[in-house]
C-alpha cells in the first residue's frame, strides 16, 4: 500500500516525461492527484515495530493527507494554468516535475530511516527547482540559484545532524541502525554532546528547508518568482514535510529524555521568525513576497506551538494543517489577481475587486483566515497554541505572541485591502483575464475547507491530531 | 592502515588550501576532482575490502573523482570562463582564514568526546576544516561555478564523517545520496549555463535584483 502511494505518482512522471506532449498530459496531473489522494486516506497506520523502513505513523499520515489533498486541488488549478501558457512555452518539464515532486514528498513522510528521509527531502529541492524557473526570466533564475544552493547546504548540514546523531549513538557499543524505531530504542544510552550537536544540525537543516528565520532568505525570491500554485505547494506542502524533519528530532530528544533542550531552541527560532515576518511584512509592496513572509511567520508560530509542548503541540498540529490550506488559497488567488494585471507589485496591481472580483475575495477571506480571524481554521489553532503558552506558565512570550501576530495582521492588511479596493488606476492596460471555474474553483474549495475546520474539527481528524501530538511528548 | 588513513586525510586538507590560495578554475576543479577520488579509498582503507565499501568506494570514484569534474568542465567550456577574478576576500586572506580554520579544527577535535578508537585518527579534524573551507568557497567566490565547487568539498567533508559510520548507513542509502549529489550538480550546471545566457557572465553578484 505505501509503495504503491510512493510509485504511483513516480511512475507517472515517468510516463509524463517520456510520452509525447498532448494536448491533454495536463489532466493526468488530476487523475494522479485524485488517486494519490485515496490512496492516501486509505493506507493505514502501520503496525508498531516491523522494523520496515517505509512506515506510516500518525505524524506522517498527517502531512501525507495534507500534502495530498494540496496537491489534488493545484493540479485541477494547473490544467487550465498550463492551458493557458500552451502558446508560450514548453510545458513539458512542468507536467513531470511536478508529479516526482509529488512522488518525493510522498516519500519523505513515510520514510522511516533517517538516511531515507534525507535522501528524500534533497530530492525534493532537486525536483522543485525546474518548477521555480518556469518563467524562465533573469529574476526567476537569481530565485533558482538561491534556492538550489541554500537548500542543498541546508540539507547538507541536516546530514551532519544525522551523522553526528550515528556517532551519538556509537558511544553505545552496539552496532548502529538509523532506522527510526532501532534508533529511539537506542538513543537513551547515547552520548549527549553529540546527541545535542546532532539536533541542532538537524533543526538548522531542515529549518532552511522550512524557512525558519534567519534561514529563510531563498523563501521571499522563491515564492515571489515561482508560479502561483508551485508556491502554494512549496508554502503548504514542502515545508510541512521539512518541518516533519525537524519533529523527527524532536521524537529523538524526547526518547533521550533531553526534550527541554530542543523545545528551548524550538521557542528561540520561532519567536525570530515571528518577529522577523513582523519586520518585513509591514509595507510589502510585493503581494507574493508579502506571502512569503506569511509563511515564514507561519513556520514560526509551528516551530513555537511544539517548543511549548502539551496544549500547544496540539494546537501546533492543527495549524499544520491550516496553514497548508490557507496558504494554498492566497497562493492561487493571488496568481489570478497576478494574471489579470501582468503585475504583482501594488504599483499596478489595484482595485483587484472590480477586476477579478471572486479571486479577490478569496484572497480578502484567505488574509483574514492567515492572520487568525475568526470564524477560520487558523483562528481555532493559534487560540489552542496561545491557551497552551498561558497554561503552560508563560504570560510574557504569550503578551508578545499576540503582539506580533497583531503587527502582521495590520502590516499585511495594509497591503491585501490596497490590491484589493479601490478603483482600478485608469493607466492600468486592459485584460482579458477574468475568473473562471478551473481557476478560482480550487482556491475557493480550500478556503471552504479553512471555514469548515474553524467551525467544526471532525473526529477522525482530531484523533489524528491527538495522536500525532503525543509522539511529541516524553516518554515516561 | 592507520597511518596510510592519516596521510591520506593529510592530502585532502592540502586540496582545501589549494582552491583556497588558486584563481585558476580548470585547476580547482581537479583539486576537487583529485580530493574527491582521494576520499573515495577511505572506505576501503578503514573497513577493509568488504563488497559495501568497494561498493561505495568505487561510487564514489566515479561521481566524485570523474563524472562530476567532467560536468563541470564541460560547463566552464561551454560558458567560456578560465578564472576567478576578484573573489569578495582576496586570496592571501582566504587562505589565512582557512589555516586558522584548520587548526581550530584539530584544537577542537582534540575536545571532543571521541570513542576510543578514533581518538587518535585525523578523520573529524580533517572532516572540519574541509566543512569550513566549503563554507568560505561558498560565501567569499563570486562565480556560480566556485560556489559549486564550495558545495562540493562540503560535500566531501560529510562524505569523510560518513566513513566512520558507514556501518551505519546502508548502501542503498548512501547510493541514494551520491545519486542526489549527482543530480544536484547536475541541475545547478543548467542553471548556471541559463545564468550566463541571461547574464552574460557568471558572477552571481548580478543576482541581487531580489531584495527588499
Amino acid at each position: 500500500m505505501i509503495t504503491a502511494l510512493i510509485l504511483l505518482p513516480l511512475v507517472a512522471a515517468v510516463a509524463a516525461a517520456l510520452l509525447p506532449p498532448l494536448r491533454l498530459a495536463g489532466w493526468l496531473l488530476p487523475l494522479i492527484g485524485a488517486g494519490h489522494f485515496a490512496l492516501a486516506l486509505a493506507t493505514p497506520l502501520s503496525p508498531p515495530g516491523s522494523g520496515d523502513w517505509l512506515i506510516l505513523d500518525p505524524l506522517g499520515r498527517l502531512v501525507l493527507i495534507v500534502t495530498s489533498l494540496l496537491f489534488l486541488l493545484c493540479s485541477i488549478y494547473a490544467v487550465a494554468y498550463l492551458r493557458f501558457h500552451e502558446q508560450q512555452r514548453d510545458n513539458r518539464a512542468m507536467v513531470p516535475c511536478l508529479l516526482f515532486f509529488l512522488g518525493t514528498l510522498t516519500l519523505a513522510t513515510v520514510a522511516h530511516h533517517l538516511g531515507l528521509l534525507w535522501v528524500a527531502v534533497e530530492t525534493t529541492t532537486l525536483a522543485s527547482a525546474p518548477l521555480i524557473y518556469y518563467n524562465r526570466n533573469r529574476l526567476s533564475i537569481e530565485a533558482t540559484w538561491k534556492y538550489l544552493l541554500l537548500g542543498s547546504v541546508g540539507i547538507a548540514l541536516a546530514m551532519l545532524g544525522i551523522l553526528c546523531t550515528a556517532y551519538a549513538v556509537l558511544h553505545v557499543g552496539q552496532p548502529v541502525s538509523l532506522q527510526f524505531d532501532q534508533l529511539l530504542a537506542t538513543v537513551g544510552s547515547s552520548s549527549r554532546p553529540w546527541l545535542h550537536t546532532g539536533f541542532v544540525f538537524l533543526l538548522v537543516g531542515f529549518g532552511t528547508k522550512m524557512g525558519l528565520a534567519p534561514l529563510h532568505s531563498w523563501k521571499p525570491d522563491a515564492y515571489g518568482e515561482a508560479p502561483a500554485l508551485v508556491g502554494a505547494l512549496l508554502a503548504g506542502g514542502l515545508t510541512s514535510v521539512a518541518f516533519l524533519g525537524i519533529l523527527r528530532g524532536v521524537q529523538l530528544m524526547a526518547a533521550a529524555g533531553d526534550l527541554a533542550l530542543a523545545r528551548q531552541s524550538l521557542v528561540i527560532m520561532g519567536l525570530l521568525s515571528l518577529a522577523l515576518a513582523a519586520v518585513f511584512v509591514v509595507k510589502q509592496p510585493d503581494v507574493k513576497r508579502m506571502l512569503a513572509y506569511s509563511s515564514v511567520e507561519h513556520m514560526g508560530i509551528l516551530a513555537l506551538g511544539v517548543g511549548i509542548g502539551g496544549l500547544a503541540t496540539f494546537g501546533a498540529m492543527l495549524h499544520l494543517v491550516n496553514n497548508s490550506l490557507t496558504k494554498g488559497a492566497l497562493f492561487l488567488s493571488a496568481g489570478n489577481i497576478q494574471r489579470a494585471y501582468a503585475s504583482k507589485h501594488l504599483s499596478e496591481v489595484r482595485g483587484a475587486m472590480s477586476r477579478v472580483p471572486l479571486s479577490a475575495g478569496i484572497f480578502i477571506a484567505g488574509f483574514l483566515a492567515i492572520t487568525g480571524s475568526p470564524p477560520f481554521g487558523p483562528f481555532i489553532s493559534e487560540f489552542t497554541i496561545l491557551r497552551g503558552i498561558f497554561g503552560q506558565g508563560h504570560p510574557w512570550l504569550g503578551g508578545l505572541f499576540l503582539l506580533l501576530l497583531a503587527i502582521v495582521f495590520i502590516g499585511m492588511g495594509g497591503t491585501v485591502l490596497m490590491a484589493t479596493q479601490g478603483e482600478v488606476p485608469a493607466d492600468t492596460p486592459p485584460s482579458d483575464h477574468r475568473d473562471s471555474a478551473m481557476l478560482a474553483g480550487p482556491p475557493l474549495v480550500l478556503l471552504a475547507l479553512v471555514l469548515v475546520l474553524g467551525l467544526y474539527l471532525p473526529e477522525p481528524l482530531r484523533i489524528g491530531l491527538e495522536q500525532a501530538a503525543a509522539l511529541l511528548e516524553a516518554k515516561p | 592502515m592507520h597511518d596510510l588513513n592519516n596521510l591520506l586525510l593529510l592530502a585532502v586538507i592540502l586540496c582545501n588550501f589549494f582552491t583556497l590560495g588558486s584563481s585558476r578554475l580548470g585547476a580547482c576543479i581537479r583539486v576537487v576532482a583529485l580530493q574527491g577520488a582521494i576520499i573515495s579509498v577511505l572506505p576501503v582503507t578503514v573497513h577493509g575490502p568488504t563488497g559495501h565499501s568497494l561498493l561505495l568506494g568505487i561510487g564514489a570514484l566515479a561521481l566524485k573523482g570523474i563524472f562530476i569534474p567532467w560536468l563541470l568542465f564541460r560547463a566552464i567550456r561551454e560558458v567560456r570562463i578560465r578564472r576567478e577574478v576578484e573573489p569578495l576576500i582576496g586570496y592571501i586572506p582566504t587562505l589565512l582564514i582557512g589555516a586558522l580554520s584548520t587548526s581550530a579544527a584539530f584544537i577542537f577535535a582534540e575536545h571532543l568526546p571521541l570513542i576510543a578508537e578514533h581518538r587518535d585518527s585525523l578523520f573529524i579534524p580533517t572532516a572540519l576544516a574541509t566543512l569550513f573551507t566549503g563554507f568560505l568557497l561558498l560565501s567569499t567566490r563570486r562565480k556560480a561555478i566556485t560556489q559549486v565547487l564550495g558545495y562540493l568539498i562540503f560535500e566531501n567533508a560529510i562524505f569523510i564523517l560518513g566513513v566512520l559510520l558507514a556501518e551505519a548507513m546502508p548502501l542503498m542509502v548512501e547510493a541514494g545520496v551520491l545519486l542526489d549529489l549527482l543530480v544536484a550538480t547536475f541541475v545547478m550546471g543548467i542553471v548556471i549555463n541559463q545564468i550566463n545566457r541571461e547574464f552574460s557572465t557568471l558572477n552571481t553578484e548580478r543576482l541581487s535584483a531580489l531584495k527588499e
